[in-house]
Parts: structure tokens; sequence; C-alpha cells
């Protein structure tokens, strides 16, 4: 029997119509878990690395991940991966609410998906019962409008949709898929709209398997209280009103403008009031104790979810206020707009206007005004039309496309990704690296377990220390106490605490568990639910595996480095590793490619960032190793030549 | 008449519906708590309790498994709450032909909420202790009940004649007898 997975993939080919329910590969959750884990081993396995993003091989994987549908509270998250268009490199990207949960009852771990159907389709899925049925009469619908159709469609209130709006089928670079008010970001609906796939409805009424059910419920539950009730885990922006941290320190505009003394106290009861006068409610995902999503029911829209930061971007970015991001937010997720990179894009624009480097003509009958622009340039972008078909191709490709000077607008990207927008003074070591080595594109997905910045005093710092449970070794909280000032801490502990950072979100995206009550919570107060100290029990008690804190971290590095081998099979090397220039206004390039120098070694990656044969073998992925040898991207060394003769000779 | 006053025992879930969050936690443990062998498995379909849930209009009614039912209704209310419309079957605890709540998904045998019972019994319903956000409060009252002797009497009259009926006379001795021997 199988615990806590399903051992079933589903294998859907969209040109031929085929779909087959697989049993996977029990050795592939034994090394990569599930979630991203195991999709980058499917992506490794079956996507040539030339393979175009828009190819019909190119594949799009939803991935329920290892403990998503268990007792094992905010286990979550639905991870969908495939290969941008924007990055030329594997998307990250997920969604929590109830979907994950369903493919699981319905008797799935994933769909993966290849191949382009020849009309608009939706994906059915009724436990066994799979149809891929016409979705002409969807076309151009709204992220919600979807869902609300195919239930009523359905005559089943409990199917549970993930759905692109009309920038996903417009191939809009920046598409999201949305499900309920959850949104997959970070640019995988253009491949969904590329595969002309309009949604996936699920519905499953199956038993998950749970191999130590008395102790995983105990534990379960233990962690399901400790989330309710204290203030340690979800998002705190759900509740604490007082916003000046985003908008008196991150960059509006175009990620240019800081305005440090934005806040006031009478902005805040104004903006408190336009909250709580239109929310209906908050509302949580499965299985979570959580409120973190605000549902608004803004006049004239229609009703949508939002969380954390995600309320802040259409209004720095058209240097308006809440009450614009509450208009627009609610349209802009109908169609399916990642609401991060898509503020940027329209603010990058308009910054070209201004610059001369595009016209009036290229923006005919554009309103004067910051609100109107916006929402004109929202549309264009959605349907391709005129200026807007380039802007869909997000930031840097649009720069390249405009030309003329318009590459030095484009001052806030990294791998062509659009960063957050914050501009600092003086480098942070450890955000260095995040930024530049991180192959999740966002920094929300990368930093998290080691507080940003130090404490003031011995006191704070030990008394923060003496409650902190989730460090994986004590030397953490001797850094943490040592740690007086931000850039004042040794290469080796930087080193040691990007990684920690890392291996908790790709710890959760491979078992689904949320970052508000893990991976990215830590940092702000260090009371976090899931941590190394009890993540690798949760595991044991749910899958029978053999786990524990040793056999974790090298389930991580051994992830981490097979996400670093797949994208450096496209190319990714060490020349792409830079955070934006202007990230900090005093930089040291020097120190920063030491810096980096050291912590590929610490990795062990070659001084290009690819992983060496040792690393690999070390990590059981020999194969990977062969085939990075094989296309020359590794040089084969004379240990490994020497192998393959005895191997041969075999 | 001959009428005796004694007291009964009253169990209550409260459900304050504008605290649901659509979590769907109380789903997950009555699932796992009503799995053989307890907890080994998830599946909201098995749940005696259910959120109707439609997010998209913000209606989220925790439901709990009542009785079966043969037949679905001819026609339903529509109740309009603080501006919201909800069917009466969003509040309505039937097992019934007109949707799949609970209905044992492998058997299509009825499920109805036991309010947890176990020995030692439990402080209250597992759904009521997952749930975080404060939407279920479990209550007990003891309520005087009034008891009708004679017309309770004629009803088990009523349903020995019927059992008589059905089985024989013979087989209700003997089982009377069975039960009594347990007692």
């Amino acid at each position: 029997m199988k615990y806590a997975e399903t051992g079933f993939n589903l294998e859907v080919d969209l040109s031929t119509g085929r779909a087959e329910r697989l049993a996977s590969d029990p050795r592939d959750t034994e090394l990569y878990l599930g979630g991203q884990g195991v999709a980058a081993k499917i992506l490794f396995e079956r996507v040539p690395p030339d393979t175009d993003a828009f190819s019909p091989d190119n594949l799009l994987i939803f991935s329920a991940c290892l403990l998503v549908g268990t007792p094992a509270p905010a286990a979550n998250r639905t991870v969908v991966n495939t290969f941008s268009p924007q990055t030329n490199l594997m998307s990250h990207s997920l969604f929590g609410g109830f979907f994950g949960p369903e493919l699981k009852f319905a008797g799935y771990d994933r769909i993966i998906i290849r191949g382009k159907a020849p009309e608009l389709v939706y994906l059915y899925i009724h436990n066994d019962r799979v149809e891929i049925r016409d979705a002409s009469h969807l076309r151009g619908k709204g992220t919600t409008e979807t869902q609300d159709l195919l239930k009523a469609e359905l005559k089943d209130q409990r199917v549970q949709v993930a759905a692109i709006g009309l920038a996903g089928e417009n191939r809009v670079y920046m598409a999201s898929i949305d499900h309920n008010h959850a949104s997959a970001s970070r640019g995988v609906g253009v491949i969904m709209g590329d595969k002309r796939l309009k949604a996936i409805a699920v519905r499953g009424t199956r038993d998950l398997n749970i191999a130590r059910p008395a102790e995983m419920f105990e534990l379960a539950q233990a962690l399901h209280r400790k989330i309710g009730e204290g203030d340690g885990n979800g998002d705190w922006m759900a509740v604490d009103e007082d916003d000046s941290f985003h908008h008196n320190h991150f960059a509006w505009g175009n990620a240019r403008t800081r305005r440090k003394g934005y806040w006031s106290e009478e902005l805040q009861q104004r903006w408190t009031r336009w909250k709580y006068d239109h929310m209906d409610r908050q509302t949580g995902c499965f299985n979570c104790a959580k409120k973190c999503r605000n549902v608004i029911n803004w006049p004239g829209g229609r009703r949508f979810g939002y969380k954390c930061f995600g309320k802040d971007t259409y209004h720095m970015a058209a240097f308006l206020e809440l009450d614009f991001t509450y208009e627009i937010l609610g349209v802009a997720q109908e169609y399916g707009l990642d609401s991060y990179s898509t503020p940027q894009v329209i603010a990058f624009a308009l910054e070209l206007l201004e610059a001369g480097i595009l016209t009036e003509k290229n923006f005919p009958d554009m309103p004067e005004d910051s609100r109107g622009r916006f929402f004109y340039l929202l549309e264009k972008i959605v349907r391709r039309e005129g200026i807007g078909d380039v802007l869909a191709d997000s930031v840097s490709h649009a720069a390249k496309r405009i030309g003329n000077g318009a590459e030095a607008f484009d001052h806030n990207t990294t791998k062509k990704f659009e960063q957050l927008p914050i501009k600092l003074g003086k480098l942070n070591p450890a955000y260095f690296l995040m930024i530049a080595t991180g192959e999740k594109m966002s920094i929300t997905q990368i930093e998290g377990s080691f507080p940003q910045d130090p404490l003031p005093t011995q006191e704070q710092r030990e008394a923060f220390v003496s409650k902190w449970e989730a460090p994986p070794d004590e030397k953490f909280k001797q850094y943490f106490l040592d740690w007086k000032k931000r850039d004042d801490i040794s290469d080796e502990a930087t080193c040691e605490i990007v990684d920690w950072n890392e291996a908790m979100h790709y710890i959760d995206d491979a078992t689904g568990l949320c970052g508000f009550v893990s991976s990215f919570r830590g940092q702000f107060g260090g009371g976090v639910a899931y941590h190394m100290n009890n993540i690798p029990q949760m595991i044991a008690h749910a899958t029978g595996m053999k786990m524990d804190k040793a056999r974790l971290w090298k389930t991580f590095q051994r992830i981490r480095t097979l996400v670093r081998a797949v994208n450096v099979r496209r190319g990714l090397r060490r020349k792409d590793e830079r955070p934006p220039e202007d990230h900090w206004a005093v930089r040291d390039e020097k120190y920063e490619q030491e810096l980096l120098s050291k912590y590929y070694a610490f990795k062990g990656w070659n001084s290009e960032g690819i992983p060496t044969r040792q690393t690999l073998e070390r990590l059981d992925m020999g194969y990977a190793a062969d085939d990075l040898e094989r296309r020359g991207i590794l040089k084969a060394d004379a240990g490994a030549a020497a192998r393959e003769t005895v191997a041969a000779a075999e | 008449m001959n009428v005796d006053v004694s007291s009964k025992t009253v169990k209550e879930i409260i459900a304050d519906i504008d605290k649901c969050t659509g979590c769907r936690a109380c789903e997950m443990a009555c699932s796992a708590f009503h799995a053989m062998p307890r907890y080994s498995s998830i599946n909201p379909a098995r749940s005696r309790i259910r959120v109707v849930a439609d997010e998209l209009n913000d209606e989220y009614v925790p439901v709990r498994a009542g009785n079966f039912t043969r037949t679905g209704c001819d026609g339903r209310h529509v109740y309009q709450l603080k501006g919201k419309k909800y069917s009466e079957c969003s509040f309505c605890p039937a097992s019934c032909p007109t949707r799949d709540f609970f209905i044992e998904p492998d058997s299509g045998l009825p499920l109805k909420c036991d309010m947890c019972e176990d020995e030692p019994p439990l402080a209250e319903p597992l759904c009521v202790t997952v749930c975080e956000p404060g939407c279920l409060t479990y209550a007990v009252r003891q309520v005087e009940a009034e008891v009708d002797a004679p017309a309770e009497r004629e009803a088990m009259a009523r349903g020995l004649a019927s059992l008589v009926n059905q089985h024989g006379i013979e087989a209700v001795i003997e089982n009377l007898k069975r039960v009594s021997k347990g007692q």
C-alpha cells in the first residue's frame, strides 16, 4: 500500500488526446520526495535542453506534493513546473487552496501534460474518469468566471478548478494560473495557454493512506494548534494594518523612487476603513488554521482575494493609493495576470514614454492620468494589442524588442525576471548570494529562515535564541548571537545561512508545506511551526519512509543540485547570476565575485556554477554527471574515464 | 393524563458561519477519526461534516450529516441573509440523492454524524477541537422532557407487533431472551 502519496501520475498528451494513469517510480519518491523535486527529475529526463518553451515537447506539470492531503497542517501547495519562455529556465510556481488535496483524493500525485490541443480544451478528472473536453465556450472568460461556469456545467460545487484567463490564452509571459482566490505566479499561465488548456477541473473521493496513523495525527494536531494560536505563523499583514515597511522602504514606479516618510497615521486609518468596509471575510487554505487571504468585494467588480504584498504592487507602481489596487486587482486577477511583475511592466512602459524612447504614437487614445493609463495598458497587454504585444513579453524581452536605449530601463530583473522593487544602500552579503544564485526567481521564494537583520542588544539576541527551535544546527544560534552589524558576518556563515534559507524552500516545495508556516516565516520572530527538527518526523509518520534530519538535508541538496543541473543544461552560467546593478547603492564587484566563488565551492559547484561530478555522484545522481559530460558541459575527468572503461569491460 | 417529567441530554454543535474560513480541517479530522483503523486515511468524501463552500460567492456553511432520505426535494427555499443568497440545501443535514454529501463513496451507504462517540468519551467532537477559527463550538444541555408513558407503551407495542408480523412470535421471543441475558 502507498502512504501519503497515491503512487500514480496522470499523463496527458493534448496533441493526441490521450490520458493515462501510470504508476510512478517509487525510487523517485525516495530520492526527490515529490512536488518540485520529482518534477525536476521528470523535466531532466524527458525534455531535451534545446526544447523551446513553446514546443509541444515542453511539459507542464501540476504536482500535489508529498504531504498534501495528509493531516499535516497547511500542507496544501500545488506546485507547477515547466520551462519558461521568459527565462528559458525551469519555472517555479505554486498555489494554495484545495486543488492539490483534491488531486490526491482523485488518486494522482501529479498531472504531466505534454503536446498542444488543436483547439481550446479543459481537462476534467473525476477519480478514474478523465476527459479532455471542448472549452470553446470558455474562451476569453475570466479565471473565477471559468470556475463558476465549470462548477455549474459539471453540476458539482465540490470540483476544484485551476484556470487561466485571457492573459494565458494570449500567451502573455506574466500570465498566472488561478484557483479560487489563489494564484500560481512567476510565468506558468503562458505555457498552459500555449498548450490551449483553459482549465483543469478535479474531483476525488478516494482515501489517502497514512503509514503511522496515531503518531501522525498527534504530531499534526500539535502543529495545527501551534499555527492557530500564536503569531509566529501565517501572514501577519492580514491583521497588521501598519504597512509602513513596504511603502517607506520599497521603491515606487518601475522600482525607482523611495518615499521614506510616506506612511502616516491618517493614511493608515483611511486604508484600514477601505479594507474592512469592503472585506467579506478572511479565508484559509486546506487544513490550515490561519486566514491569510483577504476577500474583497469592491463596488463594480467581482469578488477577489489577495494576501501579503499583493495589495501594494499596483498602487505603488502607479503612485496611487490602496483604493486603486482594490479597483484594478480584481480585474487583473480575472485576466490571470501576476500582480508582482505586471505593475512593473506597465510602469516600465510609462517610463519609456517619459524618456521619449516610446512616443504618444505608441499609446493611441491613452488617458492622461495614472489610473487611466494603468487600466489602458492592462487591456493592451492582455489582448496583445499594439505596444501591449511587446510589453506582454515582460520587461527584459520588451526592452530588447524596443531597443533605442530601452535596455537601460530594464534595471530590476535577474535572469530576465522582474525582482521585488527593493533599492537599498549597503550590500547585504546573504541577500547578494540569494538573489544572484536563486532559481526560484523571487527573493520571497529563497529567503526566510535566518532573520534579515541583527537585533540591537545582546539581551534581545539571547532572548530570541533561547526559544528558537528552528535551526538545524546549534551554529546558527551562535551566528545570530555574534551578529551585530548587517554586513559584518563571515563569508562561511553567510554561505551556511543562505544554504539553510534555500533548504527550507526546497523542502516545502517537495512536501507542499506553505512558506507562511515554514520556509518564509521563520525570519520574522523565529516561532515557525515547521522546521528541520520536526519535518523529518512528519514525513516518516506520513509515508513510512526512513527519514531523519541528515537524510532530509541530503534530499534538499539533491533536489537543489538537480534543479541547477536542469538549468545549466539550458545555458545558465555564472555571468547570469547578478542581482540588479542598482539593488544596492554601494557595490564591491571584487568582493561579490569572491563571495560567489566561495558559495559555488561550498555547494560543490565549479567556478561556472555547474555541479561537479563528485557532487552529483555524492547525491546519487551519477546519471546527471554523465549527461553533463556527454554534452560537454562538464569536462570528463580521468577518474570518470577510467570508471567508464571498467564499466565497458564488464 | 399520566405524564412524567425527566431530563434528557442534548448535544449541540453551534456553527458561527461568519467565522468559517473554509479551511475544511473539520472534514479532514472527521474522515481521519472514522477511518478504520483510526486516523489511517483521509478522505473528505467520507466526512460526516462538510463545508458547503462557494468561495466566489462568499458562502461557507459547515453542515453535519443527519438522517438518510430516499428522495430529494422537489422544490426548495432560497434564503437571503445579509444580502447573500443561500439554498436551503446549504443548511440541510440529509444524506439524500440530490447531492453526494454524506454518502460513503465505496458502498453508497449513508453516513451519519455520531458526535465522535468513543470510550472513553472525547471532551467534544473532533471537528470542534480542530476548528481553530472558532466557527464550531460544542454545547451540552440538559433539557426537561415530558414523557408520556402510555403513549410510549403504545408505540413500543406497535413496534413489537410489526416485528412479530415480520419474523414470527418465536423469533422475537428468542431474541428478547438473548437481549435480556446481555443486560
